[in-house]
């Protein structure tokens, strides 16, 4: 990077995070610490939503994967506005209502305190480790493709959330995300705009032909892992668990000058998620025919792991390699050229054959490159901790972007760190002072100083313990895809538990804390009966209805062969 | 110490949106857009895939 990149990198995120520590330097008031300042419009409460929600995986990984597999992941979304409107509909009053700080004071004063412990306990257990991976993902491709130490990045990442997260707490936190989400906008357009002038005309139509514009996919089958009903059922119950009962979402939304602003800002989302996230995957499809054309295109994108051993003792192998690559390149190019031309001329029989012929040469091209990286995760075995398609993004922006705009979007992937990072930061302490600090010390839920003190404590804490497992999961090979999957679930129980709540009034704390315990045994069957049996592998988003679903039942189920006196024993 | 719980104003109160005046007629609209949205995307993939 060039200084112009480097001023551009650290004046954005050093400026941010200082303008919002020294905004919210004097926050001394209980509320606005946990909350939010209390004038928050909807504007921000929207941008807040969407930063704490969008990490840098969104922005680095997913325009990889849309390389790789094409669109279809868009329809992951599908659910999400629908969720958004029942939370503001049915959620976000109920919290406002009673002026709960967290969502699991309600269960608390819904049900019992013992609900409400493993509601928190749940939270704090997968955002907790969640929160590591916020800061270790982007480290690991950023300073595998800089050149940085691993350990400088996630440490200056780290420590950068933690101070302003601390000092201003909730409105420091929404502050910075609003910046932070101009950065990402201006970064990411700007990139889209570069890219797009480097493409031919007909590169929609070449992206459609290579199988990468497959945006939404009806087969019924359970086993597909994007279709439109996965995406729109099982996205549906996964964005309801994150966006109603994740406290790291209902913080951002709680607060807010009224009712109204909480709303209108859920609303932002339900309506431009899917846009934007549309926005990103084209990035990648249309990255994907750039790179068609480009005489340079690396077999393998992560180009310092593949060096070293390009120039390691096995080099001859690895240069062989790059050497079949290229000749395979440079036919798929006469075939994509040839499929253009069959279609300008529309005839459609060479269309056709055209078309079959380019199908091949991406078949064969697949082959190579799959088996590119087997060598190299064989001859490598750390290259395996990120997927080769992390490093497409970057790779472009370090290749084509210019001075200055390499920093722009390099801030871009710091400040989706940092704006998600903050989000959990503030959750964790939050739950872990209302809900666990106070459960045990009621007295001194009066003594407003010592409340903030303790929030500022821990929020410290979870920031060094984030740290910490961010510097301790670096050994550790293919960590992250393993907590991505455990932390999807818990949710399935812990949305059955609100659902219960908010819906069925009848039933107490004994039974639905019980039904929760089952539902987390059934969900865990589920997800490893593959292990067993092949045929009952199914997609993991549908863990979420079919969990929420176990929930509900068991709990009415409990509630009436329970012995009266105790189902309703905490109701 | 936990903030007084504060007036809320109905699921019928006014947004404040020009063109909408209840929040039935918001979710409505964002519901409409949705299906908007995934009618487009599959006449999308229909014309280029």
């Amino acid at each position: 990077m060039s200084v112009l990149d480097w001023f551009v990198l650290l004046g954005t995120m050093i400026g941010i995070a200082a303008y919002g520590t020294w905004r919210t330097r004097h926050t001394d008031n209980l509320n606005t610490y946990l909350k939010g300042n209390h004038s928050t419009k909807w504007g921000t409460i929207g941008l807040s939503v969407m930063a704490t929600q969008a990490s840098t995986i969104t922005y680095l990984s997913l325009p990889g994967q849309a390389y790789e597999n094409g669109i279809a992941f868009i329809q992951n979304y599908f659910g999400l506005p629908l969720a958004l409107i029942l939370v503001c509909a049915v959620f976000l009053p109920i919290y406002r209502k009673l002026g709960v700080y967290t969502a699991y004071e309600y269960l608390g004063q819904r049900f019992d305190q013992k609900t409400r412990l493993l509601g928190a306990g749940l939270f704090l257990l997968q955002r907790g480790l969640q929160a590591g991976i916020t800061i270790y993902a982007p480290a690991i491709i950023l300073s595998t493709a800089f050149g940085w130490r691993l350990d400088l990045t996630i440490i200056f990442t780290g420590l950068l959330a933690i101070i302003y997260t601390v000092t201003g707490g909730s409105a420091a936190v929404n502050l910075t995300q609003k910046w932070q989400m101009a950065v990402i906008f201006g970064g990411m357009i700007t990139a889209f705009v570069i890219l797009l002038t480097k493409l031919p005309p007909d590169a929609t139509r070449i992206a459609g032909v290579m199988g990468k514009l497959q945006a939404v996919d009806y087969t019924p089958d359970l086993k597909l892992r994007y279709t439109f009903w996965s995406g729109l059922l099982g996205g549906f119950f996964l964005s309801l668990s994150y966006f109603g009962t994740d406290q790291s979402q209902v913080q951002r939304y709680i607060g807010g000058a009224a009712l109204r602003e909480g709303r209108l800002g859920l609303m932002f989302n339900a309506l431009f998620k899917i846009p934007m996230q549309f926005f990103i995957v084209m990035l990648g499809a249309l990255l994907f025919v750039f790179y068609q054309f480009q005489p340079d295109t690396p077999l393998v994108f992560n180009q310092a792991a593949w060096q070293r051993q390009v120039q390691g003792p096995a080099g001859a192998e690895f240069r062989a390699l790059d050497e079949q690559h290229s000749v395979l390149h440079a036919a798929k190019q006469e075939k994509i050229r040839a499929w253009s031309a069959a279609q300008a001329g529309h005839d459609v029989a060479a269309e056709a054959a055209a078309r079959t012929e380019l199908a091949g040469a991406q078949r064969a091209s697949d082959a190579l490159r799959k088996a590119a990286r087997d060598k190299l995760y064989a001859a490598a075995p750390e290259a395996k901790k990120t997927r080769d398609s992390d490093y497409v993004f970057i790779t472009f922006i370090l290749t084509q972007l210019p001075p200055g705009v390499i920093g722009l979007l390099v801030a871009v992937m710091f400040a989706s760190a940092l704006s998600s990072k903050a989000g959990e930061l503030n959750a964790l302490g939050t739950t872990s002072t209302i809900d666990l600090w106070r459960a045990f010390r009621p007295l001194a839920a009066h003594d407003e100083a010592r409340n903030i003190r303790n929030a500022k404590w821990f929020t410290a804490f979870w920031g060094l313990f984030a740290i910490g497992f961010a510097l301790f999961v670096s050994f550790a090979e293919n960590l992250i895809e393993a907590l991505n999957i455990v932390a999807s679930i818990f949710y399935p129980a812990l949305l059955g538990v609100f659902i219960v709540a908010f819906f069925l009034k009848k039933v107490g704390g004994t039974a639905v804390f019980w039904a929760a315990i089952a539902t987390q045994v059934v969900v865990l069957a589920i997800f490893f009966a593959d292990k067993f049996s092949p045929a009952l592998a199914i997609g993991y988003l549908w863990l979420n209805p079919i969990g929420c679903a176990a929930c509900v039942g068991f709990s009415l189920l409990f509630q009436t062969s329970l012995p009266e006196h105790k189902a309703n024993a905490d109701k | 110490m936990a903030p007084p719980p504060e007036k809320t104003p109905g699921d019928n109160d006014a947004p404040g949106v020009p063109g909408f005046h209840t929040w039935r007629g918001v979710y409505l609209f964002v519901f409409g857009c949705f299906l908007l949205v995934v009618f487009a995307l599959t006449l999308f993939a229909h014309f280029y895939a």
